[in-house]
């Protein structure tokens, strides 16, 4: 029996905002626990919400990203449940009426095809505490700093079939949050993170299966495991001829395993209705405009921007576009490189990559700006230096900040291009190793390099090897004949 | 009779003239609370030394000559808004131990005009019920008759002004909290504008109807105070952002060619003879001083009751969720797991009439029951809006009784909700549509106050109450105060 998994996501965005959706209070992430919690995120009596305006900003920008129909009007409804770390006993939520309707993504599945998810739409709401289990014994703490964070929940219709396609459409909106700067996407603080549902059918089926939903999956690899794991449990329950319950799972990071949290008969009657407290958010279609315009390049559009202005590879592309800023300091390096962009994707998906990790840096406090970066892949293209004494210069710029022609100068790094120069040093090797030219000529053709390398050693490095292969090559023919 | 006067406008205005002080006239109020609310019960909590702090400063001011209007005028605060380090109980036993550490938008407002706060009035709890009979620190006493309840819900600030135990209250009105017992014990209540004074530290019932204002002898004292509430607030989202007026400006303005309409369900079988006969004298009144009357058919006005309890009940439900026990408030001793905690604290904390609206209102918006109560609820709740509405196109306010029936006996009707709540019958409406309505006293039935309700447009506050005043400049019903028992008076 052949079947199909059937998956949609509700993914949770936390947005940037400096102060929480409806109170003044910080959102800094890491704070002693209660301290950032005000009078209205504890849900005192008598305090009232009053919504923060850069999040609707933040909503709009993400819905016109995704091409989704912004709501002229809509509202915010309340969620109502009891829970120790939900302050007021409901949850402000949109439920009828929400900001973003629709919308689409597109993603690149891993044999290079093309695939659009679409949404069903995305609201705002505010975030929950959190309980905290140890340290009071028997006993529960809880920690409002998180209560009233700003969420975007962005839901998307069940279009995916396996657990790799959830986890790159879940990396595609993780891109597309942080190049729109509303999401700083950071999964272990839990800035993103998401609810999956999960059914499977025969193959070749039109109806869904009866679905389970996994809650609160923090990281690529946890929506990965955890939707393989459902998947197979489901069709391990269906091939022994059970049914599928419709329930609410938790998945274990431990133990690497779904868990039944609560059963359809127990679930939540969250009696939504308007919220009387809030003023419904009127959008023009003047603001939608407005907003349109400051709309970046989106990561979709700048990848296939990179491949036909710089004809990078899609690789590079991808890697170069994963991240805005990183694209960014590729546009600045290619700049300054004379038309060597894809020299410059070389050097950043290399030799910087390499020293930001080590140094766990942001590219945007890399002590190499990109400019100075472009200049020296220019300084490789022209010749001035060799690629070997490029990565010495490139050591150099990293610890001193200084620019490459400085640091070429000072350490008299130039390439030596002048033919002349070269062909002497060629000569005084040749006559150095009457030997190996002994052992070329009967067959030996490894010997090149090494004469190669001898040249290169007189030279301290600097010559320019395709000029020094030439003439050497000139030099061992001419003398055979 | 007394030696200070007894209104809000001639207390300030003696209070500058420096015929007395502040503290003077706050220990007369206190002095007389001390002397008769064991037995009325009309505040919760006496603010004694903070009060006379309050006046003290007041009077600095005064002499300073730097005072503002009603700058060391005494007022009682029902015990709903919020006031910093002053226990704040919502007449619950859920929050009998509650302390905000800040201030209602109204209590500030209240506290930058420096008048002075005599302490804390008893209410319904949680504002909910018509008799004062809810509250978990026991009924308060008509003091036009000692068996009869004051109205609610803020009765404890109708009966603190009928005994002229303060010159003036705040209260709050959902459904007819302040008009209700401000008829019941014959003095002056208004209910303003939805969104015209913040909500922001008033303890939320069913914020969507919701709104708090004056309460007073008169009309006039009603529009000074008024000017000291009414405000935009940005804190309180539906606050409305427009400027507030002077409402005494137009108090002495004539009333000849005033429309008054008369909506023939305010005089239906429901409504006692002997109310109805008072307010058809002051009809008669109006009339001579040049009011036109006109008869007018409010069709849906029968819907108002079932639609208020439905979409009051709903939102009082989900507001007084963040009663848990968990964070502030009653919290039931050694809960033996999350549910027990839960059910225990909200068990004890809350009062039978509570208890009973949140299970209302968790019924009508639960899913399966939502489109049958909530949703309907909330269709006619626009029919009576759109009703009102044309009505205004051809008049200026609408008249009728502020309630069914005079004061009635304590216990008489608080096993019995369905009559209860008919006591709300002429004012729910109005709070359904967000209008503004003032009661005043138009008379008595068998020794019981009778109030009359003036109902007006949007931000008609002004307009009412030039036409209460205008009444009371020809009539003595608000001049009347009960016989007091004993005292220092």
């Amino acid at each position: 029996m052949e079947w199909e998994a059937v998956i949609g996501l509700e993914i949770h965005a936390q947005l940037a905002t400096a102060s929480k959706i409806f109170s003044a209070t910080s959102t800094a992430y890491g704070a002693e626990p209660n301290t950032q919690a005000s009078a209205v995120d504890l849900g005192l009596p008598g305090v009232l919400p009053v919504l923060n305006e850069k999040v609707v900003e933040m909503a709009v920008l993400f819905g016109l990203a995704v091409g989704a129909k912004i709501a002229n009007s809509s509202i915010f409804a309340r969620k109502n449940y009891f829970y120790p770390d939900l302050p007021k006993g409901y949850q402000i939520s949109q439920y009828d009426e929400p900001i973003v309707t629709g919308g689409c993504i597109e993603i690149q599945l891993q044999n290079g095809k093309l695939k659009i998810i679409n949404l069903t739409r995305a609201h705002l709401e505010e975030d929950a505490g959190k309980s905290v289990h140890e340290g009071f014994d028997s006993s529960t703490g809880i920690d409002l700093n998180r209560a009233g964070t700003p969420l975007l929940e962005i839901v998307s219709e069940p279009q995916m079939h396996s657990a790799a396609e959830a986890v790159l459409y879940m990396r595609a909106m993780r891109r597309l949050v942080r190049y729109l700067e509303i999401c700083d996407g950071n999964m272990q603080e839990g800035s993103l993170r998401c609810d999956a549902n999960v059914s499977v059918r025969k193959t070749g089926d039109l109806t869904l299966g009866t679905r389970t939903e996994i809650k609160n999956l923090n990281s690529f690899r946890f929506v990965e495991h955890a939707i393989q794991f459902e998947i197979d449990r489901q069709i391990e329950i269906i091939e022994s001829g059970g049914n599928v319950k419709q329930e609410t799972m938790l998945y274990d990071a431990d133990r690497q395993e779904t868990r039944a949290m609560r059963s359809k008969e127990d679930a939540h009657d969250y009696r939504y209705f308007s919220d009387p407290d809030l003023l419904p958010i009127k959008i023009t279609d003047d603001y939608i405009r407005t907003t349109a315009a400051a709309l970046p390049e989106l990561p979709v559009q700048k990848r296939k921007r990179f491949v036909e202005e710089f004809k990078l590879t899609p690789q590079d592309a991808d890697v170069l576009c994963e991240d805005r800023a990183v694209a960014s300091y590729f546009e600045a390096a290619a700049g300054e490189s004379m038309g060597n962009a894809r020299l410059c994707a070389n050097w950043i998906t290399g030799e910087l990559f390499a020293a930001i990790n080590a140094s766990n840096l942001h590219i945007a406090a890399s002590p190499i700006a990109p400019k100075a970066l472009g200049i020296l892949v220019s300084r490789i293209a022209d010749d001035t230096i060799s690629g070997k004494i490029a990565k010495q210069i490139f050591e150099e710029m990293w610890k001193t900040g200084l620019q490459p022609d400085e640091l070429i100068v000072e350490k008299g790094l130039q390439q030596v291009t002048d033919d002349s120069v070269i062909s002497d040093l060629v000569d005084k090797v040749l006559k150095d190793n009457p030997d190996q030219i002994g052992q070329y000529r009967a067959g030996k053709s490894k010997i090149f390099g090494f004469l190669v390398g001898q040249v290169m050693k007189l030279s301290n490095g600097k010559a320019n090897p395709k000029q020094v292969n030439d003439i050497l090559k000139k030099r061992l023919n001419s003398e055979i004949n | 009779m007394s030696a200070y006067p007894e209104t809000v406008a001639e207390i300030a205005t003696a209070l500058a003239k420096g015929e007395f002080s502040s503290v003077e006239i706050t220990r007369h109020f206190l002095q007389k609370i001390a002397a008769h609310d064991g037995r009325l019960n009309s505040y919760i909590t006496v603010c004694e030394e903070h009060a006379l702090t309050q006046a003290a400063a007041a009077d600095t001011l005064l002499q300073g000559k730097v005072a503002g209007p009603l700058t060391g005028v005494p007022y009682a605060h029902k015990d709903i808004f919020c006031t910093k380090g002053i226990k704040t109980s919502c007449g619950s036993r859920m929050l009998d131990n509650f302390i905000a550490p800040y201030s209602a938008t109204v209590s500030e407002r209240l506290d930058a005009a420096s008048m002075v706060l005599l302490g804390k009035t008893n209410m319904d709890e949680f504002a909910m019920g018509s008799s004062n009979e809810t509250s978990y620190f026991g009924p308060v006493i008509n003091p036009w008759r000692e068996e009869t309840v004051p109205g609610g819900s803020s009765g404890g600030s109708a009966t603190a002004v009928a005994a002229r135990l303060a010159p003036c209250a705040t209260g709050t009105d959902t459904g007819g909290s302040i008009r209700q017992p401000s008829a019941l014990c014959g003095i002056s209540g208004l209910k303003p504008t939805y969104g015209r004074v913040s909500r922001f530290g008033l303890i939320a019932f069913a914020s969507s109807l919701d709104q708090a204002g004056p309460m007073a002898t008169t009309a006039e004292d009603l529009a000074l105070m008024l000017n000291v509430m009414a405000g935009f607030d940005k804190k309180d989202s539906t606050s409305i952002d427009r400027p507030t007026e002077d409402y005494t400006r137009t108090l002495n303005d004539p009333i000849n060619g005033l429309r008054v309409g008369i909506p023939q369900q305010y005089f239906s079988s429901e409504l006692d003879a002997d109310v109805a006969a008072p307010i058809r004298t002051a009809i008669s009144e109006l009339e001579k001083m040049g009011a036109t009357c006109i008869d007018l058919d409010l069709k849906h006005m029968h819907l108002s009751i079932p639609a208020y309890y439905v979409i009051s009940s709903a939102e009082c439900s989900s507001n007084l969720s963040r009663y848990d026990g968990v964070r502030f408030g009653h919290r039931c001793s050694e809960p033996r797991n999350l549910d027990d905690l839960y059910c225990r604290s909200r068990s004890e904390g809350f009062g039978a009439e509570t208890q009973r609206r949140i299970l209302i209102g968790t019924y009508a918006l639960s899913s399966g029951y939502y489109d049958a109560y909530y949703r309907k609820a909330q269709k006619i709740r626009r029919l009576i809006r759109d009703e009102f509405q044309n009505a205004f196109a051809n008049i200026d306010a609408i008249l009728g009784p502020t309630s069914p029936s005079a004061a009635f006996e304590i216990g008489q009707k608080l096993d019995d909700p369905i009559t209860m709540y008919l006591s709300d019958i002429y004012t729910t409406a109005v709070n359904l549509a967000g209008l503004p309505a003032v009661s005043i006293p138009a008379g008595f039935a068998e020794g019981l106050p009778v109030g009359m309700q003036l109902i007006g447009n949007y931000f008609a506050e002004a307009k009412l109450l030039q036409i209460a005043h205008q009444y009371q400049s020809t009539t003595d019903w608000h001049r009347l105060s009960p016989p007091m028992q004993s005292g220092v008076d």
